[in-house]
């Protein structure tokens, strides 16, 4: 295999014949629990049945009504662990393949470039997003559908945050991610990329200015590990080494033959498996806790076996050894005490077991920084933090501040961050400020209609 | 968007997609909630004379893993009380002025009963009645239903009746338990009809349990014919309503048609309006998926209609209606072969097996490495010299568009069975003039 088809996406696209065998296996539930799963609550069934009857374009229209990034929730999403997961065929059989079913129906309304949405008529407000990830991109979509003048500010060239940037490229390819952005635009929403917030604009110009803000600015780069040695030429930031597989010409990297990763989350996995595929001999993988604690999914950990990564548990890395350039980690081993405040059993050190892996890279993978700087700002306004995460109040992802709300990686204060809740976060939120701002009126109307069935269905039951 | 509206002959429907007279369109409730969720109108459950009902009433046919592609049942109509019923569809059409709103009738054989029937239902304000002619079991002994469908004099008088009460749009409603459907159709035309509808559901024997040798449904240790519908009779239905779409008598008078057997999605739907029916009903679908399935319905449609550049449905109504011709005048001389793409061919071989023990023994097996990846199995080959094009292969392979019939140039002329029984009678007569002509027409058999 050459480099670039190892950089392919793992899973093929499905092939009409498949996708319509897998629709015509979906039961259609009512009320069907992989619905309920999806954080988006994406109409399963009814896109699935779509793809049964051929009508591929009014599936991908239901699919993005409720989430306008499905084309990278398609690819990205834990989908084992959501919809389906609750796929009533999970508990005797095989549940249905959802999330490439998802992507079928992208896929196809992305190459016919079928566009399915644009701005609502104006209402004259004006909204500031601060970050144009997944988030942020969500909220300025459903906002603009709602008429309002949307402008998106994002700091790196290209919008679209992590599915641009972090997310390995044979789980979503770069132009993937663009696409979704383009179509963001398209609906009409302004996306200005290499402006900083606190550093080009303040966040007080774009309080001031605007009716409401949406902070999703996600997280920063890996954190320190605070051990000697992690200056060394050869320690990398995983953030950084999985966005050069997506920026740069895959024959340009460099890459270690030896590499230590450190951290078992998922940035963990994808840096390690990203190694394998460029061509590293060895793989090691560096966690103090047990197999058992492991952040990372389970079919992820699965994936990076079957890449030939290997697996060190309870090894906790001291020390970056080397002369001018990485040449070894030196770690000791630990045990598993009492558990500690996250109620997992937490490690103890070995004393005397130190020993020291060869290697000539070392990736941290330890977790994203906290983006200290936004929320010293945001301060100003009395907006509390948890963590160091952006307070909100989760029904309508408002701060304290009436006029600033926020989504995404930068308020998940607890359980796990992906892509899928970040959308959500973004239609919560765009919901939130309409409400607010337009007001309940013609919610009500909205509401009513919708509900109208249900009244039927009381007054006239027997 | 296309628009999907339609008139059918003065009943007015936001979409083509009604109820049909069935359990989904048995009350208020029903037929409202079907509303909301985008149907554009409903043939209310057949009302008329007190019936009543058993228990297991429906049996089905499930096929290699689905679920219900046939439903049969034993039902009668409706059991609830004709009083009822009225006040009912007048509080619907009340709450919903734009869609249509038909009352299926069916009551003995009495002028003024029928009279009577219709004249109170048009007090409910309903846009116009159907006249179950169709019910298979139950109200035939009683002789309603297809006792009175299938014996076309009663059907034309029946109409006529109804024709001189009624002022709102009538159609008839035909059963398909009957030799040639375009009698009755015809009946309809005589009587004065508006419109048509078809089908009702077909006679038929659902199976036999082998443990207990009960007929299935099982009522109570007995079963019996009930009529049958769901998407197995589709094609059934497709028939019987192009072979009255295309009848001259029904053209002439103008009759517009409503459809139905089998439809379960926008693609049936489509097919039986290229066939020429104006609106088309469902009850096997609704009672399997509830009325949710309209939403795609109506989506995939005017998705199709966009694609084709049709702005309503009258651009496409009857479309594929000139193309239904008898056998005496298809083209002797188009000849097909069979071409297997190899690089598509999984080499199950069941192309071979179906040609050498059930068609003409073309396709040969061979060890030839037909492909780079060629492995130890034998590749299908077809002889195309002696394929004569029946297409049984293409309809086996699993695999799309992996065997095509080609069409081939064998400079035989463009002829049909009439003219040849025209031009040439003996050839129809004698088997040796016929292999004679064969000979010179360059038509091969073997
Ligand atoms: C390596 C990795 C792999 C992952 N894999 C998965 C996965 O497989 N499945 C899954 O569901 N999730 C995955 N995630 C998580 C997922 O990517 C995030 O949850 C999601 O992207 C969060 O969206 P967001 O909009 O909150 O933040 P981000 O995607 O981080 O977007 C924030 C944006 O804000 C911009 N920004 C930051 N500060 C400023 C500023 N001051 N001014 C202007 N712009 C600013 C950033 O440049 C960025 O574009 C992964 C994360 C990582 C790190
Ligand atoms: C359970 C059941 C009850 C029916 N009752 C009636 C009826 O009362 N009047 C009528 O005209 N047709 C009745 N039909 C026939 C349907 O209206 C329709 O003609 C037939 O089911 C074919 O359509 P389908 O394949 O969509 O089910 C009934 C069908 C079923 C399955
Ligand atoms: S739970 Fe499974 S079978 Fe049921 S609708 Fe969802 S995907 Fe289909
Ligand atoms: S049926 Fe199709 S796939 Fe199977 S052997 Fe024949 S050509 Fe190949
Ligand atoms: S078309 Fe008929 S005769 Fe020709 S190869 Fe196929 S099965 Fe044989």
């Amino acid at each position: 295999m050459t480099l670039e088809e190892r950089f392919q996406e793992v899973y093929p696209p499905l092939e009409e014949r498949e996708a319509v065998t897998e629709a015509n296996r979906c039961l259609y539930c009512y009320d069907a629990p992989c619905m309920v799963a999806c954080p988006t609550h994406i109409d399963i069934p009814t896109f699935i049945r779509k793809i049964s009857t051929g009508n591929v374009k009014g599936s991908a229209r239901t699919i993005l009504e409720s989430n306008l990034m499905g084309a990278t929730c398609s690819r990205v999403c834990p989908v084992q662990e959501l919809c389906e997961g609750a796929c009533v065929l999970e508990h005797d059989h095989k549940p249905i393949m959802i999330g490439r079913l998802q992507r079928y129906a992208m896929d196809y309304a992305a190459e016919r470039g079928i566009k399915f949405f644009e701005k609502g008529k104006s209402n004259g407000l004006k909204i500031a997003v601060v970050g144009g990830g997944p988030a942020g991109l969500s909220c300025a979509g459903e906002l603009v559908k709602l008429g309002f003048d949307v402008t998106v500010y994002e700091k790196k060239k290209w919008a679209n945050g992590l599915s641009t940037y972090g997310i390995v490229v044979f789980r979503e390819p770069v132009e993937v991610a663009l696409a979704e952005a383009k179509m963001i635009e398209d609906m009409g929403v302004e996306i200005k990329t290499n402006v900083t917030i606190g550093k080009d604009i303040t966040l007080d110009e774009l309080v001031e200015q605007n009716d409401a803000v949406f902070v999703s600015v996600g997280l920063g780069n890996v954190p320190d590990m605070g051990v000697p040695g992690e200056n060394l030429p050869g320690v990398l930031d995983g953030l950084d080494f999985i966005e050069e597989t997506k920026v740069q010409n895959l024959d340009s990297i460099k890459f270690g033959n030896r590499i230590c990763v450190i951290g078992a989350g998922n940035t963990a996995i994808d840096c390690a498996t990203i190694a394998r595929r460029l061509g590293s001999e060895r793989v090691n993988i560096i966690y103090r806790r047990s197999e058992a604690e492991m952040p990372a999914y389970h079919f992820e950990y699965e994936f990076a076996l079957r890449e030939g990564v290997s697996f060190m548990f309870l090894t906790l890395p001291v020390e970056v050894v080397g002369n001018g350039k990485v040449e070894g980690l030196k770690c000791v081993r630990m045990d598993l005490g009492e558990p500690d405040a996250s109620g997992r059993r937490s490690p103890i050190a070995i004393p005397g077991s130190e020993f020291v892996i060869p290697c000539d890279m070392v990736i941290k993978a330890i977790g994203q920084k906290k983006q200290t700087p936004m929320m010293e700002a945001l301060s100003k306004y009395g907006v509390k933090d948890i963590k160091g995460y952006i307070a909100v109040d989760f029904t309508t992802n408002r701060t304290v501040h009436p006029k600033i709300f926020a989504g995404g990686d930068c308020i998940r204060s607890h359980g796990e961050a992906s892509t899928v809740m970040a959308v959500q976060d973004g239609k919560i939120a765009a919901k939130a400020i309409y409400r607010q701002l337009v007001g309940e009126q013609e919610d009500k109307s909205e509401h009513a209609k919708s509900g109208c069935c249900k009244e039927v269905a009381g007054t006239h039951a027997h | 968007m296309a628009n999907l509206e339609i008139d059918f002959r003065g009943i007015k429907s936001p979409n083509p997609f009604w109820l049909a007279s069935a359990p989904p369109a048995n009350s208020a409730y029903q037929v409202q909630k079907a509303f909301e969720q985008g149907w554009g109108g409903a043939v209310w459950k057949t009302i008329g004379a007190p019936v009543l009902n058993v228990c297991n009433r429906y049996g089905t046919i499930d096929y290699k893993g689905q679920k219900i592609i046939g439903l049969n049942n034993v039902e009668l109509i409706s059991d609830r009380p004709i009083d009822l019923n009225l006040k009912e569809i007048a509080e619907v059409k009340r709450n919903f002025p734009n869609h249509a709103v038909v009352v299926s009738v069916m009551v003995e054989s009495k002028k003024e009963v029928w009279q009577e029937t219709i004249k109170r239902a048009e007090e409910t304000g309903c846009d116009g009645f159907e006249l179950n002619f169709g019910c298979p079991h139950g109200m035939s002994e009683r002789g309603m239903g297809s006792a009175m469908g299938q014996v076309p004099e009663y059907t034309c008088m029946v109409t006529e009746w109804v024709m001189e009460a009624a002022t709102k749009p009538v159609i008839v409603k035909l059963t398909p338990n009957i030799t040639d459907i375009v009698q009755p159709a015809r009946a309809a035309v005589r009587g004065g009809a508006t419109a048509i509808s078809l089908i009702n559901t077909i006679n038929s024997i659902m199976g036999v349990d082998l443990d207990t040798f009960e007929l299935r449904p099982n009522v109570g240790g007995k079963g019996g014919h009930g009529g049958y519908a769901g998407p197995a009779v589709k094609p059934i239905a497709l028939h019987l309503l192009s072979a009255v779409a295309s009848d001259p008598e029904v053209q002439k008078a103008g009759l517009a048609i409503s459809g139905m057997g089998g439809i379960e999605t926008w693609q049936d739907a489509v097919e039986f309006m290229l066939l020429g029916s104006t609106s088309v009903q469902v009850c096997t679908a609704v009672m399997h998926w509830g009325f949710r399935i309209v939403e795609d319905m109506i989506e995939g449609m005017s998705n199709w209609m966009d694609d084709k550049g049709f702005k309503s449905c009258n651009d496409f109504i009857g479309k594929s209606l000139p193309r239904i011709s008898n056998f005496g005048d298809f083209d002797l001389g188009f000849q097909s072969v069979a071409k297997i793409n190899h690089d598509k061919c999984i080499q199950c071989n069941l192309c071979f097996i179906a040609c050498n023990d059930a068609a003409h023994q073309c396709i040969d097996l061979k060890d030839a490495k037909i492909t780079k990846e060629a492995n130890e199995r034998l590749w299908p080959v077809v002889r195309e010299v002696d394929c004569v094009g029946c297409a049984l292969c293409s309809t086996v392979c699993p695999v799309d568009d992996c065997i095509t019939m080609v069409q081939i140039d064998t400079g035989r002329p463009h002829t049909t069975w009439n003219e040849i029984m025209k031009s040439k009678p003996e050839v129809t007569q004698d088997w040796q003039k016929m292999e004679e002509y064969r000979k010179t027409a360059n038509i091969h058999v073997h």
